[in-house]
This record gives structure tokens, sequence and C-alpha cells, in this order.
């Protein structure tokens, strides 16, 4: 069955390349025609793949998804509103079943020099400045999912910013996929490049509505020059029918500095990859991440950090909260490469299971090849304690406001690192009305 | 105000409370007294709700409820107060928002309007001198890094905001400076009232010199032998647990 729609994807992407070969894109084409061969020899993974072996994409894989429509404009609209941030002031582009929506976009100045696009746009007009970066970054040798992305990648964001530029405002991406009734599919692409000493701030979105399944199949870029600093947040709130699978690609040059917030609530299936190279000395990233699944949610959180130089510094924090039949999956790997003396590695993982039936899976790997280093790593898996829901109904807090106090309050040392309050409000906000009956908390604070 | 008959509790089997007496009228300071695994902290504990203790035997009547059958928060709200003798840390949530929601529970449960922000920190400052705790420390997450005495004072502060109808006071003088002690101490006082009864539960007779009780009861192993006024407490500083030990099983061998 499987197969059957390994060629199903094949065959679509001969009729896909034709209707491309004239937008001015066919320089694209040999890429593209490497990843879909590449799908084909890979075909989608099984639980048998050491790195899918949590994680059963096998309802993806028998599904027969078909590019989504573009759907009226109202109804984006309308669904835009859900993905808006209150409070935000931000250059925000706006993507619907796949498509750019300039309408629903707004656009602002931009400091001198700064490439702003959307993907679509810049391949057909910038080819010189993409394709030295597309795809260069995410691998789509060994990753089936990366690979269909790239054959068939559609639209997203395509930024550069030119050495010493500072982006006064950051720029919100927002995925939209409404499906109409047939399983669609979407294949986000965004490419971001920082010149040296560079500076911005990059929120993705993905939110969607129903009615019907949906497959996101995205993949962000971001190379960072020397001295450059990216600030990234992802708001993963797609619909409960949905399947997410995404990869954050991250190239870090020489004392750069990368932050990563990701937060991850919707969605039937989901998968992120989160991998950073960091390929020049004394370059750092943070990783925080926070998965909250409930009902029949399957969370699955990878990332990958390569020190491959020396002196770079990872911090990584991940919790996840699981109530009712939720599964959630932690793997974080830390590779240390022979020549990274001096490697300062942190990474932890923290959950916290709400109900019986709710479970995670957390595996923490370390693998250095240099004796030079500090690492450490650590995982937990706990409920919350009698003694804490006891202290906090000793005070007249009912069971239902304590339960969702002390979940909000494990959830918090996520949402604390963010660096944009209007999205700190926005995350306060949803955590509090998670848990069921906790309304009350949410006036009381 | 509070009317304990006959309580036997157990927990995981083992019987630790077996058969306690007690009644408390409003205004009225109890301390009860006694040495290490008597079941102080069980009676505190089973007083508040607590739900891992067994009670097989006897009855509680608060207030004219049956204690017994109502749940911790219903019991806080009808104002019941335990000071913890070891205060939960509750990471992320911070000391000020907690007893904004704690006060607000309590209010409205008594039919009153829930105090906003302003009002509530202004009752918070208010209470804090009291206690003479650090604003700073209240923004913090409740009970983190406090050290042993920043813990107690907050237990006192929490009784002072939430303005219960009977408080119990589980080892609050343990492990205190007498700069500390003095402070809990002057705290627990401004607090007696004709309204209000306590229940002052304490290893060390230390802390009646300066909360000075109505009666005074000694625990020992799970019953009430020993009840006094003021002056039991220094009789049993004096002679110390060993002498109540020699008095009760004194007579039960005789009996065997």
């Amino acid at each position: 069955m499987t197969e059957g729609t390994t060629e199903l994807y094949v065959s679509n992407f001969a009729e896909f390349e034709k209707q491309h070969a004239t937008n001015g894109q066919a320089w694209t084409q040999p890429i593209r025609r490497a990843a879909i061969s590449r799908f084909a020899a890979l075909g989608f993974p099984t639980t048998r793949h050491e790195e899918w072996k949590y994680t059963n994409v096998a309802p993806i894989a028998r599904t027969p998804f078909r590019m989504a429509p573009r759907p009226s404009q109202e109804r984006a609209a309308e669904a835009l509103t859900t993905a808006t941030i209150a409070g935000l002031t931000c250059i925000q582009l706006v993507f619907v079943n796949g498509h750019y929506v300039p309408e629903l976009s707004s656009p602002r100045p931009l400091p001198q020099g700064v490439h702003l696009s959307n993907l679509a746009a810049a391949l057909g007009q910038a080819p010189h400045q993409v394709e030295p970066h597309l795809a260069r970054y995410a691998a789509y040798e060994d990753h089936a999912f990366v690979a269909l992305n790239t054959a068939f990648m559609q639209d997203g964001v395509a930024l550069f910013i030119p050495p010493g530029c500072v982006m006064p405002e950051p720029v919100h991406l927002v995925f939209i996929t409404l499906p109409q009734g047939d399983a669609a599919v979407t294949y986000p692409r965004n490419l971001i490049v920082l010149g040296d000493g560079a500076q911005a701030a990059v929120i993705e979105s993905y939110i969607g509505q129903g009615p019907g399944a949906y497959l996101t199949n995205t993949v962000t870029e971001i190379a960072l020059g020397e001295n450059a600093v990216v600030d990234h947040c992802k708001l993963e709130g797609e619909s409960r029918e949905a399947y997410h699978i995404a990869t954050l690609q991250i190239h870090q040059a020489r004392s750069s500095n990368f932050t990563s917030h990701s937060m991850t609530m919707g969605g039937a299936l989901v998968r992120n990859d989160l991998n950073v190279v960091l390929a020049g000395q004394g370059s750092e990233c943070t990783l925080n991440g926070l998965f909250m699944g409930t009902g029949q949610q399957h969370l699955d959180n990878h990332t990958r950090i390569d020190h491959a130089q020396p002196h770079c510094t990872s911090r990584e924090l991940y919790k996840g909260i699981l109530d009712g039949k939720a599964r959630g999956v932690f793997n974080g790997k830390i590779v240390v490469h022979k020549d990274a003396q001096k490697t300062d590695a942190m990474q932890t993982n923290k959950n916290l299971l709400l109900s019986e039936e709710a479970s995670v899976d957390t595996k923490p790997q370390l693998e250095i090849f240099n004796n030079d280093v500090k690492c450490y790593h650590g995982s937990t898996i706990g409920r919350l304690e009698d003694a804490s829901i006891f202290y906090l109904r000793s005070r007249g807090l009912d069971l239902a406001a304590a339960r969702s106090l002390l979940t909000y309050a494990f959830a918090s040392e996520i949402i604390g690192r963010l660096k944009h309050e209007p999205i700190r409000t926005m995350l306060d906000c949803f955590v509090l009305t998670w848990l069921p009956r906790s309304q009350r908390t949410k006036e009381t604070l | 105000m509070l009317e304990i008959r006959n309580l036997h509790v157990s927990a995981a089997g083992n019987e630790i409370l077996r058969g306690i007496d007690l009644t408390v009228k409003a205004g009225e300071v109890h301390a009860i007294m006694g040495p290490n695994g008597s079941g102080k902290s069980t009676l505190a504990q089973v007083l508040a709700g607590r739900e891992d203790y067994e009670v097989t035997a006897g009855t509680v009547f608060y207030d004219g409820h049956d204690l017994l059958q109502m749940a911790p928060e219903d019991r806080a709200r009808e104002g019941i107060f335990l000071a913890f003798q070891y205060p939960v840390e509750i990471p992320g949530v911070s000391t000020t928002y907690f007893l904004r929601a704690a006060v607000n529970a309590i209010r409205k449960h008594r039919g009153l309007e829930e105090l906003d922000a302003m009002d509530f920190l202004g009752l918070l400052k208010e209470k804090m001198r009291l206690v003479e705790m650090d604003q700073a420390l209240l923004n913090r997450p409740i009970n983190e890094g406090f050290s042993g005495g920043e813990k107690k004072r907050n237990e006192i502060l929490q009784m002072a905001v939430l303005d219960p109808k009977l408080a119990i006071l589980d080892e609050t003088d343990s492990g205190l400076d007498i700069d500390a002690l003095r402070i809990v101490a002057t705290g627990i006082n401004t607090l007696r009232s004709p309204e209000r009864a306590m229940l002052v539960i304490t290893h060390y007779q230390r802390l009646l010199n300066y909360v000075v009780p109505d009666y005074v009861h000694v625990l020992f192993e799970g019953r009430i032998v020993r009840s006094g006024g003021k002056e039991l407490a220094l009789e049993l500083e004096q002679k110390g647990y060993s002498w109540i030990e020699e008095q009760v099983q004194g007579p039960q061998a005789v009996k065997a």
C-alpha cells in the first residue's frame, strides 16, 4: 500500500513539473528531480527506522494527499484571526493552502538592502540570491519528507538580511490550511539567510481548520553569518485531524547565536525535526520546546545538535505535558565532533503525565568524539505531586484549579523564555484554558 | 467550633491516632505538644483534609459541619487554615498570583466580591508588614529557594491574608532562629481574636513563651495523655518527654 502512494507522488511530480516549466523556476528542476528520485528510493519511513521508531507515519503513507486548492479569501481571512498575535507589531506574510496571499499580508518598510518576499517570487526573480542557499542545508538524502518537500516546494518566505542589519520588527509567517474535504497537502518552504552581524526574529505559525485531514510538510532553512543573531519561534496549532511534519535546519557561522522556541499544541500526528549545525567557532544555540497533547495526539520532537567546531555552546530544554491518551516523543541527539574541543552542551527533557493512559518516550543521546568537553543530559517523567495539589487545595483552590495552576507552572518555565510579550500572553491563555474546568484559574490570574 | 470525638486514624495500615478527644472554642488557643512520632502532624493534616490518611473511627465537627466529609478546599473556604510544617515549593507560580487566587476562591464562597489586582496588593502589603516580609520574595515562585524562616513567615502571611476562623499551626516554630521566632510569634499574636481559634502544634516549649496558650495538651502514641493550663508546658520543659512516657507506660505495664 505504501509503495502505491510512493508511486502516486512520483507520477504527481511529472504533472507538477509540467506546470512549473514556464514560471521562471526552471532552474530549480535539477534539485526537484534529484529530490523526487531520492524519495522514490527511500519511500516513507517505517518504525523499523531508528529515527522513526516511536512514530508510525503509516496513516500518512497510505493517504493519497493532493495539493490543496485555493480557498475563498473570506474563509482565509476568518481563519487568520485565530493566528494573529494581539499586540505584536510585526511584518506578517500569510500563506493559505500553500499559496502566498498578499491581500492578507502586511508588508512594512524594510531596512535598506533587505530582501523580503515570498519564496515563489524569489525563485523566479532572484535566483542569484536563492540558488547558493536553497536546499544546501536541509539534507533530503536521508529524509523522505524533506525530499518530498524539496521536490514539491511551493511557497514560504525568502528573507535575505545584509551584513550588520538589524530587523526592527519580527517577521511573522502564517501558514493556514483549509482543506475542503479531500486529503490535502501543502509544502511550505522558507529560506532565511543572515549576513555577518545581522539580526532577526522570525515567528512561524501553523494553523488549520477542517473539514478533513490534511498534511503540512514544511521545511525551513536558516543560515546565520558570523556574529548573526536569530530568535525563532514556532507555534504549531494545526487542527486535530492534521498531520504536521516539519524540519527546521540551522547552519551557524562563527560566534553566531540562535534561539528556538518550539510550541507544539495541535495536530493528530506531529513530527518536528530541529537540526542545528554549529559550524563556526564560538557559536551558540538555545533550544526551548514545549509540547502539549491530549486525546489521541501523537507529538514527536527530534532535535540534533552538531558541535562541529571548538568553543561552541548549546542549551536545550524541552518540556512535554500529556493528558488523555496522548503520546509524546523526545529524541535529542548531541554530536560532538572530533575537532570540537571545549564543547559545552546541556540538554534536559522533562515530562508531565496528567492521565494514566498518556505516555512519553524520551531518548537523550550524546555522541562524543572528543575528550575535552563539558556535556550534560537528562530526562524526567513525572506526575503532578499530591503534596503540591494538597497545598493549593488547603488554601481554597478546587482540585481542577490546583491541577491547572500546577500544569501552568510546569509550562511557564518555557513560556517565560519567549522574547515577545504578546506571544507569552497568548500562550499563557492557551495553557490556562487547555485543561478542563480551568477557566476560573485564568480569571484569577 | 471544633469537636473531635474518639478520632482514630491510620496510614498504610498503621494506627497513628488512637482515640483523640478535643474541644476547641472560638477565641481559644490550644497548644498540642508531644515527642516525635506521637501523631501531632497527622492530626493537623487530617483536620486540613489530606487524603493519604484513613479515618477508621470517630467524628470531627467544625462549626456544625461534619468536617471529615468535606473536601480540603471546602474546609479552607469555611475558614480552616493549616500552616504547614514543611511548606511546599511550587516553581512557576508567584506567591502573589497564588494568594490572590486563594483569597478570591474563599471570598467568592463567602459571597464577597472578588478582589482586583490593586485591592489585593493593598491587602497584601498591609499583611506583609506584620511578618516583615520583603515584596521581592512574593514575586518569586511559591517558597522556591526560600530559607526555612522565610517559608514559615510566608505561611503566617498567608494565614493573615486568608483570615481563617480556625488556624492550625504545625511546628511553625521548628528550625527558626530567635529573630524569626519572634517575628512569627508576633504575627500569630496579632491574629489572636475572640472570633478565631488556634491549634498550635509544637515540639518545643520555646514558642509558648511568646504565644501563651489557654490550654496545653500532651499527645503521646496517638492519644492525648495530659491536658492542662499553660503551666503544663513548663512542667514538660523541665521534666522532658520521658516523664510522660514513664507516667503513661507505667500503668499500662501493670494492666498487662
